[in-house]
This record gives C-alpha cells, structure tokens and sequence, in this order.
C-alpha cells in the first residue's frame, strides 16, 4: 500500500510540475472525479464485460480439458490437431475480432466467442501436458492393476493433469477478459448497454482521457478478481497434494 | 554360464514351480542387452533375493515377470502359464517400485484401495481388505493423511499395504528401501519378514545392499553387470522368523562377506 501511495504522489506531482495536458495525462485527482462521475456505467460495463469473460472463460475450461484428455489417448490425434490449438495461440487477437464477431453475431455472443478463443490455448496445452507427462511407474502401476483405458483416464490422467489445469486457468482467465474487452471494440451491445471495450473506445474517441483511464483501471481490477479467485481454487484444491500455496 | 540349480530341487509330480525362468533374455529396441541367458526356478512361499550392481537388469527381470515387458528371448512361467498369460489372474501378483508411487491426491486408505477399486470390488469389502492392510504395516491410525504428510518411510509402507491388499501369492519388489536411510530400512527390513511370516507369500527381493539381501532370504543370488546373468548362488540357512540378532552372528558375516566378494569380482 505504501508504494502505491508513494506511486500516486508521483503521478500527481508529475502532472502538476510539468503541464502536460490532461488529455494526454490526466493526474489521479482528475481520474478520481471522472470515476466518481461515471460510477454507475463503470460498474455496469465492468458487470458486462466481466459476463463476457467468464463465459468465454468457462467455455475454454470445458474445451481444453476435453481436447487435453482426448490428446492423452492417442499421440496420432494430437499431433494431428495440436497445430490448430498452436494457430489460436499465434493468431493476433485484435486482428481476427472483427471477423469472428462477423460470423458469430454482434452482442453478447460475439464478445464470448472473442473471450473463448484467446483463452483457449492455455487451457488445451496446459491440460495436454499434465494427462501425458505421467511417471512410467504411475502407468504400470495402472497396467499392473489391469486398468482399463476409462479407469486410468479419470483415476489416473484427470487428477494428475489438476495442477496443470489451475496453472492453465490463471492464463485463460486473465486472457478472456482481455479478450472480452477486444470483442467488445467491436460488438455493439445496442445503444443501451456498454462494456468496458465500448467505454475505452468511447473515451478515447472524445479525447476524455481521464475516463478512458477509469476504464483501464476498472479492467484491471476485473482482471485480478478473476486471478484472485483462481488462485483461491487453486490452494483449495492443492491443498492436500502439499505444494506450497502459490 | 549354465542354468542355477538347487540341490534340493527335485519337485514332485504335479508341484509346479511358482516362477519359472528359462534361457530369459531380454534386449530393449534400441539394442541395448538388459539380461541374456537367466534360468530360474521359485518355489512357492520361498523369499529370493536378487542382488547386483546398479544398471544390471535387475528391474528388467522383475518387469518381464510382472508381465510389463514381453521377453525378447527365453521363457517366463508363473504357475506354469507364460507371465502375459497368467497375469489376468493379477490378485496373484503385487509389484512394490523402488519410488512408493503413491497418488498424491487420494488419502493414504484411498491410495491402499485403489488395486481393489480397479477391480470393481464392492464396497464393503474394500472397507475392511484396506483396514487390514494398514493394520499389518502399522498405519491404522495414518488412513485419512495425505502422502504429502507422511515422511518416507511411512509412505513406502502405504506402498507395501497397497501390495498386500489384494492377498498376492507373489510378491515382487524393485529395491524398496533403497532411498530410505539404514535405521528405517532395517526397521522395514524387520517388518517385512514379518508380514512374510504371517502369509508367506512368494517373494523376490531386488537389491543392491548385501546385509538386507543376507537377512531377508533363503536364497541368495548375485547377477552380474550388464547383460545381466545370474552369477553365483548363495544359500541362506538362518530358520525363520529372523530377528535383528541374525545380524551380529559369524554366519551372517560370512554370508556377506561372499557376497560381497562375488559382487567385486564382477569389477574386475
């Protein structure tokens, strides 16, 4: 807390001392006022764009742990498919929004389709590695049991793969948001409601730099509560593994 | 090198030995020779170990009898069916890993339960079968820990409850207590041979220390390096139970003292 007060005391004097205009750097006193003007809409845009992220969010978790545990059972499907899962890593995001938003739809349903597939790879390759990077004598252990191919999938693979699941989800989920906010630059809502990719575009577009920094701000806080949560699951769910709470 | 054979082995018609190696060899696909040439006859209810430097196919040897690996060369029996075979019939047999392979995310009952788990037992029966087991290692009280919370020897112990949970008629062990410090594998040393006692499993004892090879088996045998061959015979004639007092007697000296001879004639 201390060096954020001592980050914000240079911020001010900063603006102060060298006259920079305020649409190009608004002090934290004029951010203040404009997050106090605005309150409602920043709330209502972050509870929008926070809907956005965590569908995508939700909706990469169910893809890529499938696709990961599908990958563990054949090393011919994984090669095969893997360089797609890499193609959604490399694509940049901003460049193919418009286009998804094109064959998806505007709304809602555009914005989530942008959040799921920038969140998607971490979840495919992070699950990927944890069902087929198993100790050779976990496996024989299994085989020595006569373990089917099922049993050793969700006994074996699965609860294995959940440390790597957790590591993936800290990615996604600081992807999604980042990719709801895309998707919104470019996904009306309609003229009643606005995310927070709409509020940046907007302050931007009227040089209201200091509401466009509220809005910053406000992504930020959403995308470290979507953080925060994982890594509560995540102490919760390790917790019993012995690893350090990270 | 020809067949090892024991002087006594005159098996009578119909008794079929419980493990059964002949002419054994085994070369892993990129070339290199594990074992060549292994012969070797286990009776029921006999504790053998295998004693030899690291790397000489030790491991090899109680895979290809576990059925894990397929042999290149030669032929492995238990009871009479070649070892593929015969391990559907896995209550049978109980593998022990040098790592205790424990699931970090069960509880050490869960971890125990899981060969019965495979095996669709019903319920109850786990219940008690895990009970038991963890009575005979002395763990009753440790059922609900976490593997994290259990210090190595104690989890190498889940490892043996986990193998003797099903009842197994053979019982294969690759250097258990290899990673354990003296003290506590001479502890387990001890608590082996009286799990042994009770139900007088089959065993085959893997190793690489002389004293624990000489205190816990009838039968002694020292394999060479790599390709591993069955070099030398030793016979260990202390009666059963055996107690830590075995340790301090002339005959066990000299019983080491051979072994361990032979193993550092195979340096030179």
């Amino acid at each position: 807390m201390t060096f954020f007060g001592l980050l914000l005391a240079t911020w001010h004097l900063a603006v102060s001392w060298s006259g920079v205009p305020p649409y190009l750097l608004p002090g934290p006193l004029r951010v203040a006022t404009a997050i106090g003007a605005n309150f409602g809409k920043l709330v209502d845009a972050v509870l929008l764009t926070a809907t956005g992220a965590l569908a995508g969010f939700l909706l990469s978790c169910v893809v890529g742990i499938a696709t990961g545990l599908l990958f563990s059972q054949s090393r011919v499907i994984e090669r095969s498919l893997y360089p797609y899962a890499i193609f959604l890593q490399t694509v940049p995001i901003v460049a193919i929004a418009p286009l998804i938003i094109l064959w998806i739809g505007y709304g809602l349903q555009g914005v989530v389709a942008v959040a799921f597939i920038i969140s998607l790879f971490p979840m495919v390759a992070n699950t990927t590695t944890g069902t087929t990077s198993l100790r050779p004598d976990l496996v024989d252990l299994f085989r020595l049991n006569n373990a089917s191919r099922w049993q050793m999938l969700v006994r074996l693979r699965l609860p294995h793969a959940v440390p790597n699941i957790l590591t993936g989800a800290r990615v996604s989920s600081g992807l999604s948001v980042i990719g709801a906010i895309v998707g919104e630059f470019f996904a009306g809502y309609g003229t009643e409601d606005f995310g927070l990719g709409y509020l940046i575009i907007q302050a931007n577009g009227q040089a209201k730099t200091d509401l466009l920094f509220a809005a910053i701000l406000f992504s930020t806080l959403l995308g470290l509560a979507i953080f925060t949560v994982v890594g509560v699951l995540n102490t919760i769910l390790l917790r019993r593994w012995g690893d350090s709470p990270r | 090198m020809g067949p090892i054979t024991r002087a006594a082995d005159v098996t009578g018609v119909g008794t079929l030995p419980h493990v059964s190696l002949q002419a054994l060899g085994h070369r892993f696909p990129d070339g290199t020779e594990a074992i060549a040439e292994v012969d070797l006859t286990i009776e029921r209810g006999e504790f053998v170990a295998i004693l030899g430097p690291s790397g000489c196919g030790k491991s090899t040897l109680l895979r290809l009898i576990a059925g894990l690996l397929v042999a290149s060369s030669g032929s492995v029996a238990v009871d009479g069916l070649a070892a593929d075979l015969a391990h559907r019939r896995r209550d049978e047999l109980a593998y022990v890993f040098q790592d205790p392979t424990l699931l970090p995310w069960r509880s050490v009952h869960d971890n125990v339960a899981l060969p019965l788990q495979l095996r669709d037992r019903p319920a109850g029966e786990i219940g008690d079968e895990v009970d038991r087991a963890l009575q005979l290692v002395g763990l009753g009280e440790f059922a609900l820990h976490y593997p994290a919370q259990l210090s190595g020897g104690m989890r190498m112990r889940v490892s043996l409850a986990r193998a003797l949970v099903t009842r197994p008629g053979l019982l294969l062990m690759d250097e258990p207590f290899g990673a354990l410090d003296e003290i506590t594998r001479q502890h387990l040393n001890q608590e082996l041979m009286d799990l042994w006692a009770r139900d007088r499993w089959t065993g085959l004892f893997v190793t690489h220390n002389v004293y624990e090879a000489v205190f816990l088996s009838s039968r002694l045998l020292v394999m060479t390096a790599r390709p591993g061959r069955l070099l030398t015979e030793l016979p260990v004639p202390f009666s059963y139970p055996r107690g830590p007092s075995i340790r301090a007697t002339a005959e066990f000296a000299r019983i080491a003292a051979a072994a361990t001879g032979a193993l550092a004639a195979l340096e030179t």
